[in-house]
Protein backbone atom coordinates (compact mmCIF):
# COMPACT_ATOMS: atom_id res chain seq x y z
CA UNK A 1 0.00 0.00 0.00
CA UNK A 2 1.27 3.35 -1.17
CA UNK A 3 1.05 5.96 1.27
CA UNK A 4 -1.13 8.04 -1.67
CA UNK A 5 -3.17 6.42 -4.13
CA UNK A 6 -5.09 8.27 -6.65
CA UNK A 7 -7.18 5.90 -9.21
CA UNK A 8 -9.42 6.52 -11.86
CA UNK A 9 -10.01 10.38 -10.48
CA UNK A 10 -12.15 12.53 -12.66
CA UNK A 11 -13.13 15.72 -11.64
CA UNK A 12 -15.82 18.76 -13.49
CA UNK A 13 -17.10 21.45 -12.15
CA UNK A 14 -20.63 22.64 -12.46
CA UNK A 15 -21.92 20.94 -15.70
CA UNK A 16 -18.81 21.64 -17.30
CA UNK A 17 -16.64 18.97 -19.12
CA UNK A 18 -14.08 17.20 -17.00
CA UNK A 19 -11.32 19.36 -15.84
CA UNK A 20 -9.11 16.07 -15.33
CA UNK A 21 -9.95 12.54 -16.19
CA UNK A 22 -9.09 9.08 -14.69
CA UNK A 23 -5.81 10.14 -12.94
CA UNK A 24 -4.05 7.68 -11.41
CA UNK A 25 -1.00 8.62 -9.27
CA UNK A 26 0.71 6.36 -6.87
CA UNK A 27 3.48 8.40 -3.99
CA UNK A 28 4.74 5.76 -2.00
CA UNK A 29 6.26 7.35 1.88
CA UNK A 30 9.11 9.81 1.90
CA UNK A 31 8.98 9.52 -2.30
CA UNK A 32 8.98 12.58 -4.34
CA UNK A 33 6.74 12.51 -7.51
CA UNK A 34 6.71 15.79 -10.15
CA UNK A 35 4.19 16.10 -12.42
CA UNK A 36 4.26 18.22 -15.00
CA UNK A 37 2.28 19.41 -17.18
CA UNK A 38 1.31 23.28 -19.04
CA UNK A 39 -1.22 25.30 -17.32
CA UNK A 40 -4.54 24.59 -17.84
CA UNK A 41 -3.58 20.75 -17.84
CA UNK A 42 -5.20 19.63 -14.75
CA UNK A 43 -2.32 19.84 -12.31
CA UNK A 44 -3.39 21.76 -9.76
CA UNK A 45 -7.14 20.73 -9.81
CA UNK A 46 -5.51 17.31 -9.01
CA UNK A 47 -3.42 18.66 -6.39
CA UNK A 48 -6.64 20.42 -4.55
CA UNK A 49 -8.86 17.75 -5.26
CA UNK A 50 -6.02 15.46 -2.77
CA UNK A 51 -6.37 18.22 -0.63
CA UNK A 52 -10.20 18.76 -0.42
CA UNK A 53 -9.89 22.48 -1.31
CA UNK A 54 -11.79 22.21 -4.44
CA UNK A 55 -14.51 24.65 -5.03
CA UNK A 56 -18.13 23.57 -3.95
CA UNK A 57 -19.39 23.08 -7.49
CA UNK A 58 -16.77 20.07 -7.98
CA UNK A 59 -18.03 16.53 -8.96
CA UNK A 60 -15.45 14.02 -8.19
CA UNK A 61 -15.56 10.74 -9.08
CA UNK A 62 -12.64 7.95 -8.64
CA UNK A 63 -10.63 7.46 -5.84
CA UNK A 64 -7.87 9.45 -2.98
CA UNK A 65 -6.51 7.15 -0.38
CA UNK A 66 -4.42 8.41 1.93
CA UNK A 67 -2.55 5.56 3.57
CA UNK A 68 -5.68 3.27 2.86
CA UNK A 69 -8.02 6.04 3.80
CA UNK A 70 -10.50 6.76 1.46
CA UNK A 71 -10.89 10.87 0.97
CA UNK A 72 -13.54 11.39 -1.38
CA UNK A 73 -16.97 11.67 0.44
CA UNK A 74 -15.89 12.66 3.90
CA UNK A 75 -17.05 15.75 5.57
CA UNK A 76 -15.08 18.79 5.34
CA UNK A 77 -14.55 19.03 9.25
CA UNK A 78 -13.24 15.32 8.75
CA UNK A 79 -10.76 16.81 5.63
CA UNK A 80 -9.48 19.55 7.92
CA UNK A 81 -8.00 17.39 10.61
CA UNK A 82 -6.39 16.14 7.96
CA UNK A 83 -5.05 19.05 6.05
CA UNK A 84 -2.28 20.82 8.05
CA UNK A 85 -1.12 17.60 9.95
CA UNK A 86 -0.77 14.47 7.59
CA UNK A 87 -1.14 16.65 4.60
CA UNK A 88 0.45 19.87 3.73
CA UNK A 89 0.52 22.31 1.04
CA UNK A 90 2.47 25.19 -0.58
CA UNK A 91 1.23 27.41 -2.94
CA UNK A 92 2.13 29.60 -6.15
CA UNK A 93 1.76 33.11 -4.93
CA UNK A 94 3.71 33.75 -1.68
CA UNK A 95 2.97 37.35 -1.69
CA UNK A 96 -0.74 36.96 -1.33
CA UNK A 97 -0.94 33.42 0.32
CA UNK A 98 -0.27 34.73 3.76
CA UNK A 99 -2.86 36.67 5.96
CA UNK A 100 -1.44 40.40 5.77
CA UNK A 101 -3.20 41.47 8.86
CA UNK A 102 -1.35 38.61 11.07
CA UNK A 103 2.88 38.63 12.32
CA UNK A 104 4.48 35.48 10.61
CA UNK A 105 4.94 33.93 13.33
CA UNK A 106 1.80 33.32 14.90
CA UNK A 107 0.62 31.99 11.27
CA UNK A 108 2.99 29.48 12.22
CA UNK A 109 2.47 29.17 15.62
CA UNK A 110 -1.33 28.83 14.71
CA UNK A 111 -1.29 25.81 12.31
CA UNK A 112 0.81 23.54 15.07
CA UNK A 113 -1.73 25.13 18.23
CA UNK A 114 -4.83 23.91 15.80
CA UNK A 115 -3.72 20.58 15.13
CA UNK A 116 -1.46 19.46 18.37
CA UNK A 117 -3.59 22.48 21.16
CA UNK A 118 0.25 23.18 21.70
CA UNK A 119 0.88 26.29 25.05
CA UNK A 120 1.80 29.33 23.55
CA UNK A 121 4.92 29.16 24.95
CA UNK A 122 6.35 25.91 23.50
CA UNK A 123 4.53 26.45 20.60
CA UNK A 124 6.94 30.10 19.88
CA UNK A 125 10.16 27.02 20.78
CA UNK A 126 9.05 25.48 18.05
CA UNK A 127 8.23 27.87 15.47
CA UNK A 128 11.29 29.90 15.73
CA UNK A 129 13.50 26.29 15.45
CA UNK A 130 11.31 25.51 12.07
CA UNK A 131 11.98 29.27 11.17
CA UNK A 132 15.84 28.64 11.97
CA UNK A 133 15.04 25.17 9.82
CA UNK A 134 14.10 26.56 6.69
CA UNK A 135 16.82 28.54 6.33
CA UNK A 136 16.45 32.27 8.42
CA UNK A 137 19.44 33.42 10.22
CA UNK A 138 16.87 35.84 12.55
CA UNK A 139 13.88 33.55 13.07
CA UNK A 140 13.24 36.38 15.80
CA UNK A 141 12.96 38.98 13.71
CA UNK A 142 10.87 37.38 10.90
CA UNK A 143 8.13 35.80 13.29
CA UNK A 144 7.65 39.52 14.50
CA UNK A 145 7.53 40.78 10.69
CA UNK A 146 3.95 41.36 9.20
CA UNK A 147 4.27 39.26 6.05
CA UNK A 148 4.59 42.83 4.05
CA UNK A 149 7.78 43.33 5.56
CA UNK A 150 9.27 40.11 4.02
CA UNK A 151 10.32 39.36 0.44
CA UNK A 152 8.68 37.07 -1.30
CA UNK A 153 11.42 34.50 -1.11
CA UNK A 154 11.17 35.11 2.73
CA UNK A 155 7.22 34.23 2.80
CA UNK A 156 7.88 31.39 0.30
CA UNK A 157 10.04 29.76 3.09
CA UNK A 158 7.60 31.12 5.87
CA UNK A 159 4.71 28.84 3.38
CA UNK A 160 7.52 26.04 3.88
CA UNK A 161 7.39 26.54 7.96
CA UNK A 162 4.04 26.04 7.68
CA UNK A 163 3.22 23.23 5.63
CA UNK A 164 5.91 21.09 7.55
CA UNK A 165 5.87 22.26 11.38
CA UNK A 166 3.50 19.50 11.85
CA UNK A 167 5.89 16.95 9.95
CA UNK A 168 3.65 15.92 7.51
CA UNK A 169 3.63 12.79 5.38
CA UNK A 170 2.81 14.51 2.28
CA UNK A 171 3.63 18.05 1.24
CA UNK A 172 1.75 18.99 -1.80
CA UNK A 173 3.85 21.83 -4.15
CA UNK A 174 2.20 23.37 -6.49
CA UNK A 175 4.27 25.44 -8.19
CA UNK A 176 6.07 26.97 -5.86
CA UNK A 177 8.83 28.47 -7.42
CA UNK A 178 6.92 30.11 -10.60
CA UNK A 179 6.76 33.48 -9.22
CA UNK A 180 9.84 34.05 -7.67
CA UNK A 181 12.86 35.27 -9.75
CA UNK A 182 15.83 32.75 -10.71
CA UNK A 183 18.46 33.42 -7.90
CA UNK A 184 15.47 32.86 -4.76
CA UNK A 185 14.23 30.19 -6.53
CA UNK A 186 17.49 28.33 -6.20
CA UNK A 187 17.21 29.21 -2.69
CA UNK A 188 13.86 28.02 -1.85
CA UNK A 189 14.38 24.76 -3.79
CA UNK A 190 17.38 24.07 -1.81
CA UNK A 191 15.91 25.06 1.30
CA UNK A 192 12.84 23.13 0.10
CA UNK A 193 14.86 19.98 -0.97
CA UNK A 194 16.46 19.86 2.62
CA UNK A 195 13.36 20.22 5.10
CA UNK A 196 11.70 17.16 3.15
CA UNK A 197 14.55 15.19 3.19
CA UNK A 198 14.91 16.00 7.11
CA UNK A 199 11.34 15.24 7.87
CA UNK A 200 11.12 12.36 5.63
CA UNK A 201 7.88 13.15 4.07
CA UNK A 202 6.76 12.56 0.66
CA UNK A 203 6.35 15.24 -1.89
CA UNK A 204 4.10 15.86 -5.15
CA UNK A 205 5.70 18.69 -6.64
CA UNK A 206 3.89 20.11 -9.20
CA UNK A 207 5.61 22.51 -11.77
CA UNK A 208 5.62 23.19 -15.66
CA UNK A 209 9.22 23.35 -15.48
CA UNK A 210 10.89 19.93 -16.09
CA UNK A 211 14.15 21.40 -15.05
CA UNK A 212 13.37 22.18 -11.37
CA UNK A 213 11.21 19.30 -11.36
CA UNK A 214 14.15 17.15 -12.26
CA UNK A 215 16.33 18.53 -9.45
CA UNK A 216 14.04 17.41 -6.71
CA UNK A 217 12.09 14.34 -8.15
CA UNK A 218 13.09 10.54 -8.21
CA UNK A 219 9.84 10.24 -10.61
CA UNK A 220 7.93 12.22 -12.99
CA UNK A 221 4.13 11.77 -14.30
CA UNK A 222 3.73 14.24 -17.30
CA UNK A 223 0.02 15.78 -17.77
CA UNK A 224 -1.83 16.49 -20.77
CA UNK A 225 -5.25 17.90 -21.09
CA UNK A 226 -6.76 16.38 -17.94
CA UNK A 227 -5.16 13.23 -18.52
CA UNK A 228 -1.55 11.51 -17.30
CA UNK A 229 0.01 10.40 -20.69
CA UNK A 230 3.79 9.11 -19.45
CA UNK A 231 4.73 8.30 -16.03
CA UNK A 232 8.85 6.97 -15.17
CA UNK A 233 11.68 7.70 -12.92
CA UNK A 234 13.48 11.21 -13.92
CA UNK A 235 16.38 9.26 -15.76
CA UNK A 236 13.91 7.69 -17.94
CA UNK A 237 11.80 10.31 -18.94
CA UNK A 238 14.79 12.26 -19.78
CA UNK A 239 16.90 9.61 -21.32
CA UNK A 240 14.21 8.01 -22.73
CA UNK A 241 10.67 9.88 -23.21
CA UNK A 242 8.05 8.33 -24.80
CA UNK A 243 5.23 10.64 -25.72
CA UNK A 244 5.96 13.44 -27.89
CA UNK A 245 4.88 16.20 -25.82
CA UNK A 246 7.22 14.51 -23.45
CA UNK A 247 9.66 14.67 -26.47
CA UNK A 248 9.04 18.60 -26.55
CA UNK A 249 9.53 19.06 -22.90
CA UNK A 250 12.84 17.24 -22.49
CA UNK A 251 14.06 19.34 -25.72
CA UNK A 252 13.21 22.34 -24.24
CA UNK A 253 14.80 21.73 -21.24
CA UNK A 254 18.18 20.83 -22.34
CA UNK A 255 18.98 24.10 -24.30
CA UNK A 256 22.53 23.20 -23.26
CA UNK A 257 22.17 20.45 -26.30
CA UNK A 258 21.79 22.85 -28.80
CA UNK A 259 24.06 24.25 -30.95
CA UNK A 260 25.27 28.19 -31.24
CA UNK A 261 23.22 29.77 -33.96
CA UNK A 262 20.61 26.90 -34.00
CA UNK A 263 16.93 27.74 -33.31
CA UNK A 264 16.13 26.97 -29.98
CA UNK A 265 13.36 23.80 -30.49
CA UNK A 266 9.79 24.36 -29.30
CA UNK A 267 7.20 22.00 -28.58
CA UNK A 268 5.31 22.26 -31.19
CA UNK A 269 8.16 20.64 -33.23
CA UNK A 270 7.36 17.55 -31.37
CA UNK A 271 3.80 17.60 -30.30
CA UNK A 272 1.00 19.03 -32.74
CA UNK A 273 -1.89 18.35 -29.91
CA UNK A 274 -5.17 19.10 -30.50
CA UNK A 275 -5.57 22.67 -30.15
CA UNK A 276 -2.34 23.83 -31.58
CA UNK B 1 3.24 60.99 11.68
CA UNK B 2 3.45 64.15 13.28
CA UNK B 3 2.59 65.79 10.12
CA UNK B 4 0.16 63.58 9.11
CA UNK B 5 -1.55 64.01 12.03
CA UNK B 6 -1.58 67.85 11.89
CA UNK B 7 -2.97 67.24 8.16
CA UNK B 8 -5.49 65.20 9.15
CA UNK B 9 -6.57 67.74 11.88
CA UNK B 10 -6.20 70.66 9.41
CA UNK B 11 -8.75 68.89 7.49
CA UNK B 12 -11.52 68.52 10.30
CA UNK B 13 -10.93 71.97 10.97
CA UNK B 14 -11.62 72.85 7.63
CA UNK B 15 -14.24 70.71 7.21
CA UNK B 16 -15.67 72.18 10.12
CA UNK B 17 -15.91 75.65 9.17
CA UNK B 18 -17.44 74.79 5.29
CA UNK B 19 -19.97 73.00 7.42
CA UNK B 20 -20.64 75.97 9.56
CA UNK B 21 -21.12 78.50 6.68
CA UNK B 22 -23.63 75.66 4.75
CA UNK B 23 -24.98 75.05 7.91
CA UNK B 24 -25.87 78.68 8.21
CA UNK B 25 -26.92 79.80 4.91
CA UNK B 26 -29.91 77.39 4.86
CA UNK B 27 -31.25 77.97 8.53
CA UNK B 28 -30.98 81.37 7.26
CA UNK B 29 -32.78 80.10 4.17
CA UNK B 30 -35.87 78.52 5.95
CA UNK B 31 -39.12 80.67 4.81
CA UNK B 32 -41.24 82.16 7.52
CA UNK B 33 -39.89 84.71 10.22
CA UNK B 34 -39.41 83.83 13.90
CA UNK B 35 -40.58 87.75 14.77
CA UNK B 36 -43.31 86.90 13.25
CA UNK B 37 -44.21 83.43 14.78
CA UNK B 38 -43.66 85.04 18.34
CA UNK B 39 -46.08 88.22 18.04
CA UNK B 40 -48.62 86.00 15.63
CA UNK B 41 -50.80 86.86 12.27
CA UNK B 42 -52.64 89.82 14.09
CA UNK B 43 -49.21 91.96 15.34
CA UNK B 44 -48.35 95.19 12.82
CA UNK B 45 -45.51 95.12 10.54
CA UNK B 46 -43.75 97.56 12.89
CA UNK B 47 -43.70 95.77 15.97
CA UNK B 48 -42.33 92.74 13.86
CA UNK B 49 -39.48 95.14 13.06
CA UNK B 50 -39.07 96.23 16.38
CA UNK B 51 -38.85 92.63 17.33
CA UNK B 52 -36.43 91.86 14.48
CA UNK B 53 -33.88 94.74 15.64
CA UNK B 54 -34.24 93.89 18.98
CA UNK B 55 -33.31 90.06 18.31
CA UNK B 56 -30.33 91.62 15.58
CA UNK B 57 -32.02 90.20 12.65
CA UNK B 58 -31.90 93.18 10.99
CA UNK B 59 -28.32 93.05 10.69
CA UNK B 60 -26.00 92.14 7.45
CA UNK B 61 -25.52 88.43 7.33
CA UNK B 62 -22.03 88.29 7.83
CA UNK B 63 -22.55 89.58 11.10
CA UNK B 64 -24.56 87.65 12.12
CA UNK B 65 -22.31 84.60 10.99
CA UNK B 66 -19.44 86.24 12.31
CA UNK B 67 -20.95 86.74 16.17
CA UNK B 68 -22.55 82.79 15.94
CA UNK B 69 -19.11 81.80 15.16
CA UNK B 70 -17.44 84.10 17.61
CA UNK B 71 -19.81 82.54 20.35
CA UNK B 72 -19.17 79.08 19.24
CA UNK B 73 -15.51 79.53 19.62
CA UNK B 74 -16.32 80.55 23.35
CA UNK B 75 -18.75 77.73 23.82
CA UNK B 76 -21.84 79.36 23.57
CA UNK B 77 -24.16 78.84 20.84
CA UNK B 78 -26.53 81.60 21.62
CA UNK B 79 -29.93 81.34 23.08
CA UNK B 80 -33.02 80.48 21.75
CA UNK B 81 -35.43 83.51 20.00
CA UNK B 82 -38.12 81.97 21.64
CA UNK B 83 -37.99 80.84 24.83
CA UNK B 84 -34.68 82.96 25.74
CA UNK B 85 -32.92 79.53 27.07
CA UNK B 86 -29.10 78.64 26.05
CA UNK B 87 -29.38 76.76 22.96
CA UNK B 88 -26.54 74.59 25.05
CA UNK B 89 -29.14 73.74 27.39
CA UNK B 90 -31.96 72.66 25.53
CA UNK B 91 -29.51 70.74 23.79
CA UNK B 92 -28.03 68.73 27.28
CA UNK B 93 -30.83 66.85 28.60
CA UNK B 94 -32.10 65.61 24.60
CA UNK B 95 -28.56 64.93 23.60
CA UNK B 96 -28.53 61.47 26.13
CA UNK B 97 -31.74 60.06 24.63
CA UNK B 98 -30.11 60.76 20.56
CA UNK B 99 -27.18 59.35 21.59
CA UNK B 100 -28.46 56.19 23.20
CA UNK B 101 -30.60 55.43 20.63
CA UNK B 102 -28.06 56.32 17.44
CA UNK B 103 -25.17 54.40 19.57
CA UNK B 104 -27.20 51.19 20.70
CA UNK B 105 -28.87 50.91 17.25
CA UNK B 106 -25.59 50.87 15.42
CA UNK B 107 -24.22 48.13 18.14
CA UNK B 108 -27.21 46.02 17.53
CA UNK B 109 -26.85 46.29 13.48
CA UNK B 110 -23.32 45.17 14.03
CA UNK B 111 -24.09 42.58 15.86
CA UNK B 112 -27.34 41.15 13.41
CA UNK B 113 -25.20 41.65 10.26
CA UNK B 114 -21.94 40.30 10.60
CA UNK B 115 -22.90 36.89 11.35
CA UNK B 116 -25.64 37.05 8.84
CA UNK B 117 -23.43 38.47 6.16
CA UNK B 118 -20.65 36.16 6.80
CA UNK B 119 -23.39 33.09 6.72
CA UNK B 120 -24.53 34.66 3.64
CA UNK B 121 -21.09 34.74 2.14
CA UNK B 122 -20.32 31.28 3.22
CA UNK B 123 -23.60 29.99 1.82
CA UNK B 124 -24.44 32.01 -1.18
CA UNK B 125 -24.47 28.96 -3.04
CA UNK B 126 -27.43 27.61 -1.54
CA UNK B 127 -31.32 28.33 0.17
CA UNK B 128 -29.90 29.36 2.82
CA UNK B 129 -27.90 32.08 1.36
CA UNK B 130 -30.20 33.21 -0.78
CA UNK B 131 -32.87 33.80 2.35
CA UNK B 132 -30.02 35.76 3.79
CA UNK B 133 -29.65 38.01 1.03
CA UNK B 134 -33.73 38.11 0.18
CA UNK B 135 -34.47 39.29 3.76
CA UNK B 136 -31.75 42.00 3.71
CA UNK B 137 -32.85 43.53 0.39
CA UNK B 138 -36.61 43.58 2.31
CA UNK B 139 -35.02 45.10 4.82
CA UNK B 140 -33.05 47.84 2.77
CA UNK B 141 -36.52 48.56 1.07
CA UNK B 142 -38.41 49.35 4.05
CA UNK B 143 -38.55 52.48 5.79
CA UNK B 144 -37.52 52.86 9.36
CA UNK B 145 -40.51 54.63 10.47
CA UNK B 146 -42.66 51.74 8.84
CA UNK B 147 -40.57 49.39 10.58
CA UNK B 148 -41.15 51.29 13.69
CA UNK B 149 -44.97 51.75 13.13
CA UNK B 150 -45.66 47.90 12.54
CA UNK B 151 -43.61 46.92 15.29
CA UNK B 152 -45.89 49.06 18.06
CA UNK B 153 -48.63 47.30 16.37
CA UNK B 154 -47.43 44.12 17.06
CA UNK B 155 -45.53 44.27 20.34
CA UNK B 156 -47.39 47.61 22.19
CA UNK B 157 -50.74 47.00 20.74
CA UNK B 158 -51.18 43.68 20.45
CA UNK B 159 -49.12 41.85 22.78
CA UNK B 160 -48.80 44.52 25.09
CA UNK B 161 -44.88 43.54 25.69
CA UNK B 162 -43.32 47.27 25.54
CA UNK B 163 -44.49 50.49 25.77
CA UNK B 164 -45.58 52.67 22.08
CA UNK B 165 -44.24 55.86 23.11
CA UNK B 166 -41.98 57.86 25.97
CA UNK B 167 -39.11 57.49 27.54
CA UNK B 168 -37.78 57.13 31.05
CA UNK B 169 -34.15 58.22 31.62
CA UNK B 170 -31.67 55.79 32.89
CA UNK B 171 -31.26 57.25 36.17
CA UNK B 172 -33.97 57.25 37.50
CA UNK B 173 -35.20 53.64 36.43
CA UNK B 174 -33.08 51.11 34.85
CA UNK B 175 -35.58 48.33 33.22
CA UNK B 176 -37.99 51.33 32.17
CA UNK B 177 -35.27 52.96 30.15
CA UNK B 178 -33.81 49.45 28.61
CA UNK B 179 -38.39 49.04 27.82
CA UNK B 180 -38.47 52.36 26.29
CA UNK B 181 -35.95 51.90 24.16
CA UNK B 182 -35.97 48.56 22.76
CA UNK B 183 -38.42 49.08 19.75
CA UNK B 184 -36.91 52.51 18.63
CA UNK B 185 -33.31 50.87 18.64
CA UNK B 186 -34.94 47.75 16.56
CA UNK B 187 -36.66 49.82 14.14
CA UNK B 188 -33.42 51.96 13.61
CA UNK B 189 -31.78 48.96 13.28
CA UNK B 190 -33.25 47.05 11.40
CA UNK B 191 -32.64 49.10 7.99
CA UNK B 192 -29.31 49.54 8.93
CA UNK B 193 -28.39 46.21 9.59
CA UNK B 194 -30.07 45.09 6.56
CA UNK B 195 -27.49 47.69 4.60
CA UNK B 196 -24.85 46.63 6.28
CA UNK B 197 -25.37 42.66 6.22
CA UNK B 198 -25.03 43.48 2.33
CA UNK B 199 -21.58 45.14 2.36
CA UNK B 200 -20.64 42.40 4.74
CA UNK B 201 -21.58 39.31 2.37
CA UNK B 202 -19.57 40.52 -0.42
CA UNK B 203 -16.68 42.22 1.92
CA UNK B 204 -16.51 38.00 3.01
CA UNK B 205 -17.02 36.92 -0.30
CA UNK B 206 -13.94 39.10 -1.75
CA UNK B 207 -12.47 37.08 1.48
CA UNK B 208 -13.32 33.67 -0.23
CA UNK B 209 -11.10 34.29 -2.93
CA UNK B 210 -8.06 35.74 -1.39
CA UNK B 211 -5.38 33.36 -0.88
CA UNK B 212 -4.19 33.70 2.20
CA UNK B 213 -8.29 32.47 2.91
CA UNK B 214 -6.77 29.28 0.42
CA UNK B 215 -4.00 28.68 2.63
CA UNK B 216 -5.96 28.81 6.22
CA UNK B 217 -8.37 26.29 4.85
CA UNK B 218 -5.00 24.43 3.87
CA UNK B 219 -3.15 24.37 7.29
CA UNK B 220 -6.79 23.08 8.66
CA UNK B 221 -9.08 25.60 9.61
CA UNK B 222 -13.01 24.79 8.28
CA UNK B 223 -14.73 27.37 5.96
CA UNK B 224 -16.18 28.94 9.13
CA UNK B 225 -13.39 29.08 11.45
CA UNK B 226 -11.05 30.06 7.93
CA UNK B 227 -13.26 32.89 7.92
CA UNK B 228 -13.04 34.04 12.00
CA UNK B 229 -9.50 33.57 12.21
CA UNK B 230 -8.17 35.00 9.10
CA UNK B 231 -11.53 36.97 7.35
CA UNK B 232 -13.04 39.13 10.08
CA UNK B 233 -10.41 41.38 10.43
CA UNK B 234 -9.16 41.99 6.62
CA UNK B 235 -12.93 42.30 6.02
CA UNK B 236 -13.80 44.75 9.08
CA UNK B 237 -10.81 47.21 6.99
CA UNK B 238 -13.24 47.92 4.41
CA UNK B 239 -16.75 47.48 6.90
CA UNK B 240 -15.32 50.28 9.56
CA UNK B 241 -15.38 52.71 6.38
CA UNK B 242 -18.65 51.72 5.81
CA UNK B 243 -19.97 52.18 9.23
CA UNK B 244 -18.45 55.64 9.51
CA UNK B 245 -20.37 56.62 6.79
CA UNK B 246 -23.66 54.98 7.44
CA UNK B 247 -23.53 56.85 10.83
CA UNK B 248 -25.03 59.69 9.12
CA UNK B 249 -27.72 58.02 7.95
CA UNK B 250 -28.23 56.39 11.17
CA UNK B 251 -28.43 59.86 12.40
CA UNK B 252 -30.84 61.38 10.51
CA UNK B 253 -32.95 58.13 10.86
CA UNK B 254 -32.87 58.86 14.67
CA UNK B 255 -34.45 61.57 13.84
CA UNK B 256 -37.36 60.78 12.29
CA UNK B 257 -37.61 57.93 14.99
CA UNK B 258 -38.21 60.10 17.86
CA UNK B 259 -41.21 61.51 16.05
CA UNK B 260 -42.63 58.37 15.71
CA UNK B 261 -41.61 56.81 19.47
CA UNK B 262 -42.35 60.50 20.89
CA UNK B 263 -39.11 60.24 21.97
CA UNK B 264 -37.86 63.91 23.92
CA UNK B 265 -34.47 64.05 21.72
CA UNK B 266 -32.50 66.07 19.44
CA UNK B 267 -34.76 65.30 16.27
CA UNK B 268 -37.70 66.31 18.44
CA UNK B 269 -35.96 69.27 19.20
CA UNK B 270 -35.08 70.03 16.24
CA UNK B 271 -38.28 69.73 13.93
CA UNK B 272 -40.02 72.10 16.65
CA UNK B 273 -37.11 74.42 16.10
CA UNK B 274 -37.20 74.56 12.15
CA UNK B 275 -41.35 74.68 12.42
CA UNK B 276 -41.22 78.21 14.91
CA UNK B 277 -37.72 79.01 12.66
CA UNK B 278 -35.55 79.27 16.28
CA UNK B 279 -32.73 79.56 13.92
CA UNK B 280 -30.25 79.14 16.43
CA UNK B 281 -31.31 76.45 17.95
CA UNK B 282 -31.61 74.73 14.46
CA UNK B 283 -28.26 75.76 13.83
CA UNK B 284 -26.69 74.41 17.22
CA UNK B 285 -28.14 71.25 17.04
CA UNK B 286 -26.96 70.59 13.00
CA UNK B 287 -23.99 71.89 14.00
CA UNK B 288 -23.27 69.18 16.51
CA UNK B 289 -24.45 66.53 14.88
CA UNK B 290 -22.04 67.62 11.91
CA UNK B 291 -19.06 67.50 14.67
CA UNK B 292 -20.25 63.90 15.74
CA UNK B 293 -20.03 62.54 12.11
CA UNK B 294 -16.46 64.15 11.47
CA UNK B 295 -14.87 62.39 14.64
CA UNK B 296 -16.59 59.76 13.99
CA UNK B 297 -14.75 59.44 10.80
CA UNK B 298 -11.75 60.78 11.97
CA UNK B 299 -11.77 57.61 14.90
CA UNK B 300 -12.79 55.15 11.76
CA UNK B 301 -9.09 56.04 10.57
CA UNK B 302 -7.83 55.48 13.73
CA UNK B 303 -9.32 52.31 13.51
CA UNK B 304 -8.21 51.12 9.94
CA UNK B 305 -4.48 51.96 10.91
CA UNK B 306 -4.93 49.89 14.30
CA UNK B 307 -6.51 46.66 11.84
CA UNK B 308 -4.47 47.45 9.38
CA UNK B 309 -0.25 46.87 10.36
CA UNK B 310 0.35 48.15 6.28
CA UNK B 311 -1.36 51.28 6.56
CA UNK B 312 0.51 52.20 10.33
CA UNK B 313 3.70 51.46 8.73
CA UNK B 314 2.47 53.79 5.86
CA UNK B 315 2.08 56.59 7.87
CA UNK B 316 5.10 56.28 10.09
Amino acid sequence: MSLLEVDGLTVAFGRGAPAIRDVCLRVDAGQRLGVIGESGSGKTVTALAIMGLLAENARLSGSIRIDGDELIGRSDRELARLRGDKLGMIFQEPLSALDPTMRSGRQVAEVLRLHEGAAAGAARERVLAMLAEVGFDDPERVADSYPFQLSGGQRQRVLTAMALINSPDLVICDEPTTALDVTVQATVLGVLDRVLSDAGAACLFISHDLAVVSQLCSDIAVMLDGQIVERGSTADIFDQPQHPYTRGLVATARLDLVAPGDRLPVIGDFYAGERR
Amino acid sequence: MASSVARRLGVFVLSLLAASVVIFLIAQALPGDVARIMLGNEASQADVDALRAQLGLDRPLPVRYLEWMGGLLHGDAGTSYLSGAPVSELIAPRLGVTLWLTGLALVLAVLVAVPLGMVAALHRRDAGGFVVSAVAQVGMAVPAFVAGIVLVAVFSVRLHLLPATGYVPLRSDPLGWARSLVLPVVALAAVQASVLTRYVRSAFIDVLTEDYYRTARAVGWTRGLAMLRHGLRNASLSLVTVLGLQLASVLVGAIVIEQVFVLPGLGQLLLEAVAQKDVLVVQGIVMLLVVFVLLINALVEVAAVALDPRVGEEVA
